[in-house]
């Protein structure tokens, strides 16, 4: 069998198992599956460019995914009115402020000869900075939780239709990605990765703690929708063409209208995959692309070569944490709400990593491919586990306490299940279901 | 008297604290930095290898308080301990056996070992919360304190009292035994010199006749022990929740580079260099300022820097600092 139709084969394999939950369960899951099916694929598109073309191996997927999602905030809800004039500006002095005192302390440390006045001075420069950060920020956040905090309390967005939204995120995590960059690469490659790590945990922490942004854990409601494209259920129920059409198609207005929002966003999703997998390709294929496998592969000989190995991981890695910002956007339009404590690492950040691996690292369809597999497996492993559960303890006497605990514990499958892939998948196909070619 | 209120009221919010935290980040990064100086990989499972020790240890704690076993005013789960780190030791070794070693044989780049880990720990977390679910369990008994704060008061007739648990005394004493076992075991015995021999040069202690897999197996016993007892010894100061030992991965990691990866001694500093700095920076200075500064110049906020959300924040900005300015570590350590 050729390489093309294998692969067809298996991209309509993983059609077939989502068809199947539309025929078996119910087609509003089935298309909820291939909506965060959609992001994913984005997500692992990332991710593969980090990792299958350059090698760089960042655990801080989940981190860059929250500032996507805090994008859709800044930029699509209305804005707080009073806030700004009450303390949003005092606090976006604040926050130059403390910027321009890690600015001069780096420009110190850069600039002064070594020894001890160096050190001093720039532990000097970084507690003053502190001190007059602290004072500037925390009336002027006093003052903005303050106002309605039932509802509000922050500072609000921009007002802007939500999908500008979608490259603001992408734009806001490749700030931080840079940032992160700048300082954690060149080190050595299991360094970047906990650094990674560390950062998805802080921007968590950051999206928890500071009310005034985006609410923190009081998480932020009714973000809009992209209107034209998706609509809304109640309008559409209302509108006498919808009904007709959906009792043509044989539904009742309200299935058909939940049907018809999911599938809006599926088409913008997918037109936002397309154009993102075509990008991929034509980087992979591009000269650009051939430099990065090879500074991927040998890194000391790439240099050699006068390629510049730490600002290509730079641009790679910036590029790669936008696409997952770009995703997280996404997620949060679709959710409609942003709830910062739902970002779990193991959901966000790892699990991403399986579907590059089983997918196939390097390879762009791979990871496309390994995205809407592994997300079907997360979402069935449960009902599937479930069942299973059933049928072991069928043998067991009813109300014993066995039997309830493990009915209740095939919730967990899931995370066990996809440690089993990964590690089958390594050790058997270590190059994944579409092999780098 | 009122410096020294000062001081009892700094030793009880933070000096108690951070001692006991920085001993279990020191068991910690200790099992990741043996992990790494033997088999040269950052072992993500880490965490959950702790909360597996810990699970067993609070499923035997119940059976052995059910049977009405304790041992006084110490917590009962001492007396699991043992089995815990049996249980544990028997997991690793053969988690090594069907994952690892297939990747050792084949001199695979640590970075694929890392992705590994990371299956690894996928599973790991995926038993714990198969077997005991979720959420917190408690399984600390005996004394509560081993002075209370009031006791200490009418001690000392000062007006701030100084309260030490008994888990943290336990951590401590417990941390200090495991470390001067360990270092006597590094070096003293034969096996130990032979795994700091295959750490410094495997390729020199495969000529000399060192045997590897006898080195790989005893070095994941040793960490399947420091994991079982920091698991334990930080369940029992807080509480056992399978998702905050994975959380854990962070500090550790960061005291273990801190101290410089593949250095014992440094893996210990770094514990208490990362636990003192997270808990000075996140408690509020307001009551320890008020005590030491003369009346004029009391504090009117809390003088607290970071909120304690931010303990991440810390470790991360420590681990940040030192990579840049000393990317070994402060003490000596390996760079692959």
């Amino acid at each position: 069998m050729s390489e093309a139709a294998k692969n067809t084969l298996l991209f309509a394999g993983v059609g077939g198992l989502i068809l199947l939950t539309g025929f078996t369960q119910s087609w509003n899951s089935a298309i909820l599956i291939l909506n965060m099916g959609l992001i994913s694929a984005i997500m692992a598109i990332g991710v593969n460019l980090q990792w299958g073309f350059a090698g760089l191996f960042n655990v801080g997927v989940m981190g860059f995914v929250a500032l996507g999602g805090l994008a859709v905030v800044l930029v699509s809800t209305p804005t707080t009115a009073g806030a700004w004039s009450a303390g949003g500006y005092g606090i976006v002095l604040a926050l130059l402020l403390g910027a321009a005192t890690v600015v001069a302390a780096v420009l110190v440390a850069q600039k002064m000869p070594k020894g001890r006045v160096r050190t001093f001075s720039i532990i000097g420069i970084l507690i003053a900075g502190f001190f007059i950060f602290r004072a500037v920020f925390d009336p002027n956040v006093a003052v903005v939780e303050a106002i309605n905090p039932a509802v509000e309390g922050n500072l609000g967005g921009l007002n802007l239709p939500v999908l500008f939204a979608w490259p603001a995120g992408g734009l806001l995590a490749a700030g931080a990605a840079w940032l992160i960059g700048k300082t954690a690469l060149g080190l050595r490659s299991d360094y970047l990765a906990i650094a990674t790590l560390g950062i998805a945990e802080i921007v968590i922490a950051i999206m928890k703690n500071e009310d005034w942004l985006a609410r923190g854990v009081k998480n932020v409601y009714g973000i809009p929708r992209p209107a034209p494209v998706v609509g809304y259920e109640i309008d559409l129920q209302k509108d006498p063409g919808f009904v007709a059409r959906a009792e043509w198609l044989g539904l009742d207005p309200v299935t058909a209208s939940t049907l018809s929002v999911k599938l809006g966003y599926s088409v913008l999703f997918l037109v936002v995959l397309l154009i993102l997998l075509w990008m991929a390709q034509m980087a992979l294929k591009s000269p650009w692309g051939r430099m990065m496998r090879a500074i991927r592969d040998n890194e000391v000989a790439a240099e050699a070569m006068g390629k510049d190995v730490t600002r290509r991981h730079l641009q790679i890695f910036v590029l790669g944490s936008a696409i997952c910002g770009i995703a997280g956007a996404m997620m949060t339009t679709l959710d409609g709400q942003l709830t910062p404590s739902a970002y779990q690492p193991l959901r966000f950040t790892f699990l991403v990593w399986v579907m590059v691996i089983v997918g196939g690292s390097g390879n762009n369809f791979g990871a496309v491919l390994g995205a809407f597999l592994i997300w079907f497996l997360w979402v069935q492993v449960e009902p599937m586990g479930l069942w299973m559960m059933n049928l072991i303890t069928s043998g067991l006497p009813d109300g014993s306490a066995l039997k309830a605990h493990l009915i209740e514990s095939a919730a967990h499958m899931r995370l066990f299940t996809m440690g089993l892939i990964l590690l089958i998948v390594l050790r058997f196909s270590p190059r994944g279901l579409i092999p780098e070619k | 008297m009122d410096l020294l209120n000062a001081l009892v009221a700094l030793a009880n919010f933070v000096l108690v604290p951070a001692i006991a935290y920085g001993s279990q980040l020191a068991l910690g990064a200790l099992g990741v930095t043996l992990i790494y100086g033997i088999l040269r990989f950052s072992n993500f499972a880490h965490g959950d290898t702790m909360a597996f020790g810990a699970m067993i240890a609070v499923l035997v704690t119940w059976g052995l308080q059910a049977a009405g076993v304790g041992i006084g005013p110490l917590p009962t789960a001492l007396l699991a301990l043992p089995f815990a780190i049996l249980g544990c030791v028997v997991l690793v070794l053969i988690t090594d056996r069907v994952v690892y070693r297939f990747y050792r044989e084949q001199k695979a780049k640590p970075v694929i070992l890392v992705i590994v880990s990371m299956g690894v720990m996928f599973i790991m977390n995926g038993l714990v919360r198969f077997v005991i679910g979720p959420d917190d369990q408690r399984f600390s008994d005996g004394a509560r304190f081993l002075i209370s704060a009031r006791d200490f008061k009418a001690m000392t007739g000062l007006s701030e009292g100084l309260a030490i648990k008994t888990s943290q005394a336990i951590t401590v004493v417990m941390a200090v035994v495991a470390v001067a076992l360990l270092f006597w075991f590094l070096n003293k015995t034969r096996t130990g010199k032979s795994m700091r021999a295959y750490s410094d040069n495997e390729d020199l202690a495969l000529l000399s006749g060192i045997n590897p897999e006898r080195v790989v197996m005893i070095t994941w016993i040793i960490v399947a022990a420091l994991a079982t007892t920091a698991g334990v010894l930080y369940g029992l100061d807080k509480s056992f929740k399978p998702f905050v030992y994975f959380q854990l991965l962070l500090p550790i990691f960061a005291s273990a580079i801190v101290g410089g990866l593949g250095n014992p001694l440094g893996a210990i500093a770094g514990g208490f260099i990362i636990a003192f700095s997270e808990v000075t920076i996140t408690y509020a200075w307001k009551k320890v300022l008020t005590y030491a500064a003369p009346e004029s110049l009391a504090p009117s906020s809390l003088v607290q820097f970071l909120s304690t959300d931010y303990k991440f924040a810390v470790s991360f900005v420590i681990l940040l600092i030192v990579l840049l300015f000393k990317p070994t570590g402060l003490f000596k350590g390996k760079a692959v």
